[in-house]
């Protein structure tokens, strides 16, 4: 009998220390790029643009280059994939075609994102005649985040308990008043998350916007939607790889890696904490 | 007027429901078409050809041999299937070394005559020029015929170089092998790690630790890709090389270590739904009969979760396959066969994004890396698809 005490005291002690190895692992990777960024970050950094071959200056750019392309993404992507699971939730009933759709949304969830910037390359870039301008690299990320939208669009509007509905179509409401005044509603703090969350995956993605929009070195702000942007993933990764001088671009790097992550992390907790309140204000 | 309104509203939400489908019909049909133009292209550089002497009986080359020759490793024609008769490599630039520029003319418009006499002259030549200074018709000059690229080639092909002249060389191996090298290895890292913390998250922590812990694992998820990557390259890379005492860091191993933590949310999260979906009467019944904790552990609870966790290991191989950034960043993109971990490698999704923007669109090339696009391709979808299959067992199960 003691020896099977002792196994499961060994057994739980590892995986305690293997969830605190994943713990270590999140804090070393964000402790590292803080500790390396703060001193980076200063207001010339935030609001200025590259300069003397990406050695000084800032990534305002960048930024805006981000937050552009997270917009023209989020037009793409929110209202289809909204409309969406609504369809597949509220519409479609359990049929085949509904299994149908959720195959397809998964195996699209699944397809890596170099895939999508292929598919961008060819489809927005090259045959619409885009060029590699905003709204190709929109495009390109909207599809990406689709998969993303529906199913959390899905999950938030399949929590509401089914009597609401049957409630509100027995007091003569059509499927559609339901969903517009009963549903939708219910469900709101849950689809804000997922969409919040699904911008957050947006703004970090490189490897969609390599070929679709991603400029290299671009110090004007883009005038319509058939320009270039610098991109701050994409930044991330030039001054990482690239540079003449790697030493000297370093500094820049640790800054430009840090800014990301303070977007990324902002998005997240202000998702859940979203979400919670919104909760609480309907409950 | 209200039902017209809630019709088209209606139609709207169908529309809309069928766009996941069209989305991976538009990329299949967009990757194939771009992708299947790659098998048309011919085996050496487009707009060159290669000429023999007249009297060589060899008739077709494979791009490996081509490639071989200028290399000067294949150096007689009888290993080429020809005559006992020493291989000699002609290129362009060696012609001022026969003629000087005035015989060739102002506009080189004597070339390709003075090309006939040298190719003519050669019993064991091999000239590789083009197309435009092909010698007129005749008896002494014969043009290789092109083979068009053949996906024998392609699939079982050991060298991956897409700008070697004459015959660039389009084989996949090296990028296979180092994609399913470097994925593997990932798991092999993030599994015992994934699966430990997804027992401790369903089985033994408490709602406060998970409350703080789930969290955290999202934010795992949430960092870019871009940041995992400069971070291994930064950080990773020089310790491994320091380590292991390698002359670069940038290896296989650089490249599964960060993957591991990529995968690590994926294994997490899938697990440990699927192990706190374990009825709590199963538990119940084990505990019952005297088994301790640990014993209903391992005893009932993963193996009744089995299924849910091999689905997370399947969909962890599938995001650690796809990563393309962080790998690109961190392993060194030399495209050749593995032979240790500790050998930079290079893998599809890597070489797609390294090498996309330089080759010249509508080449041989562009075309290779949409076939590349498509192999990812239908890699992650039996992926998906399995993944769905092994978890879809869990529900019958029940």
């Amino acid at each position: 009998m003691n020896t099977h005490l002792l196994k499961q005291n060994i057994a739980f002690v590892i995986f305690r220390i293997l969830s605190l190895i994943v713990v270590g692992i999140l804090f070393w990777i964000l402790g590292f790029i803080i500790y390396q960024g703060a001193g980076v970050i200063s207001w010339e950094f935030l609001t200025g643009a590259p300069a003397n071959g990406m050695t000084s200056g800032g990534i305002f750019p960048a930024i805006v280059g981000t937050l552009c392309l997270i917009a023209g993404s989020s037009i793409i992507a929110f209202p289809v994939g909204i409309l969406s699971a609504i369809y597949t939730s509220e519409y479609a009933g359990n049929g085949n075609i509904v299994k149908f759709i959720r195959v397809m949304t998964n195996n699209l969830a699944g397809i890596p994102s170099i895939v999508f910037g292929l598919f961008g390359m060819s489809l927005f870039v090259n045959t619409l005649g885009f060029g590699d301008s905003i709204i190709a690299g929109s495009l390109t990320l909207g599809l990406l985040a689709l998969p993303l939208v529906i199913r959390t669009t899905e999950e938030a509007l399949k929590a509401i308990p089914d009597s609401f509905r049957t409630g509100s179509l027995a007091l003569g409401a059509t499927r559609l008043q339901t969903v517009h005044r009963v549903t939708l509603p219910m469900a709101f703090p849950n689809i804000i998350t997922g969409l919040i969350l699904s911008i957050g995956r947006i703004s970090g993605e490189t490897a969609p916007i390599l070929f679709t929009v991603a400029a290299y070195f671009l110090p004007q702000l883009p005038h319509s939607i058939y320009d270039q942007v610098m991109a701050l993933p994409y930044h991330l990764y030039v001054i990482a790889v690239s540079g003449t001088d790697l030493e000297a671009t370093r500094p820049m790097a640790y800054g430009t890696a840090l800014v990301l992550i303070v977007i990324v992390l902002v998005i997240n907790v202000s998702a859940s904490y979203l979400r919670k309140k919104l909760q609480k204000r309907h409950a | 007027m209200k039902r017209i309104i809630e019709k088209v509203i209606e139609s709207l939400l169908t529309i809309s429901g069928a766009t996941t489908g069209i989305v991976i019909l538009l990329i299949v049909v967009f990757l194939f078409r771009e992708g299947v133009g790659f098998f048309s292209h011919s085996d050496i550089e487009s707009g060159y050809v290669l000429c023999v002497n007249g009297k060589n009986p060899v008739d077709r080359l494979t791009p490996e041999q081509i490639k071989r020759i200028f290399d000067y490793e294949i150096d007689n024609w009888s290993l080429a299937g020809g005559n006992d008769e020493a291989i000699e490599p002609f290129r362009m630039n060696d012609l001022s070394d026969y003629y000087s520029d005035e015989e060739l003319g102002e506009n080189y418009e004597f070339v390709p005559e003075k090309l006939g006499e040298i190719i003519g002259g050669t019993p064991g030549i091999i000239a590789f020029i083009p197309e435009q200074y092909v010698p007129g018709k005749s008896e002494e000059v014969k043009v290789l015929s092109g083979n068009k690229l053949k996906p024998a080639d392609f699939f079982g092909g050991e060298n991956w170089m897409p700008t070697a002249t004459p015959a660039p060389q389009f084989g996949l191996l090296p990028l296979l092998t180092g994609t399913l090298w470097v994925g593997l290895c990932a798991i092999l890292i993030a599994l015992p790690l994934g699966l430990g913390v997804a027992i401790y998250l369903g089985e033994l922590a408490n709602e406060k630790i998970r409350n703080l812990l789930k969290p955290t694992i999202e934010l795992l998820a949430g960092i870019p890709s871009v940041v995992y990557g400069f971070f291994g390259l930064v950080v990773l890379v020089p310790f491994i090389q320091k380590a292991f005492n390698l002359p670069v860091g940038e290896t296989a191993f650089a490249g599964s270590l960060v993957l591991a933590i990529m995968a690590l949310p994926t294994i997490i999260t899938v697990a440990e739904d699927a192990i706190r979906n374990t009825p709590q009467t199963m538990r119940e019944a084990s505990l019952g009969l005297g088994a301790n904790h640990w014993q209903t552990i391992y005893r009932v609870v993963i193996p009744y979760s089995i299924s849910g966790i091999s689905a997370a290991v399947v969909l962890g191989i599938g995001r650690a396959i796809g990563e393309t950034m962080a790998v690109l960043m961190v392993t060194g993109n030399a495209a050749v066969i593995p032979r240790s971990l500790f050998e930079p490698v290079r893998t599809i999704p890597a070489t797609i994004a390294a090498e996309l923007g330089e080759a010249p669109h509508g080449g041989a090339h562009y075309s290779a890396l949409f076939v590349l696009g498509c192999i990812l391709f239908l890699i992650t979808v039996i992926i998906s698809i399995s993944a769905e299959l092994i978890s879809k067992k869990q529900h019958q199960a029940q």
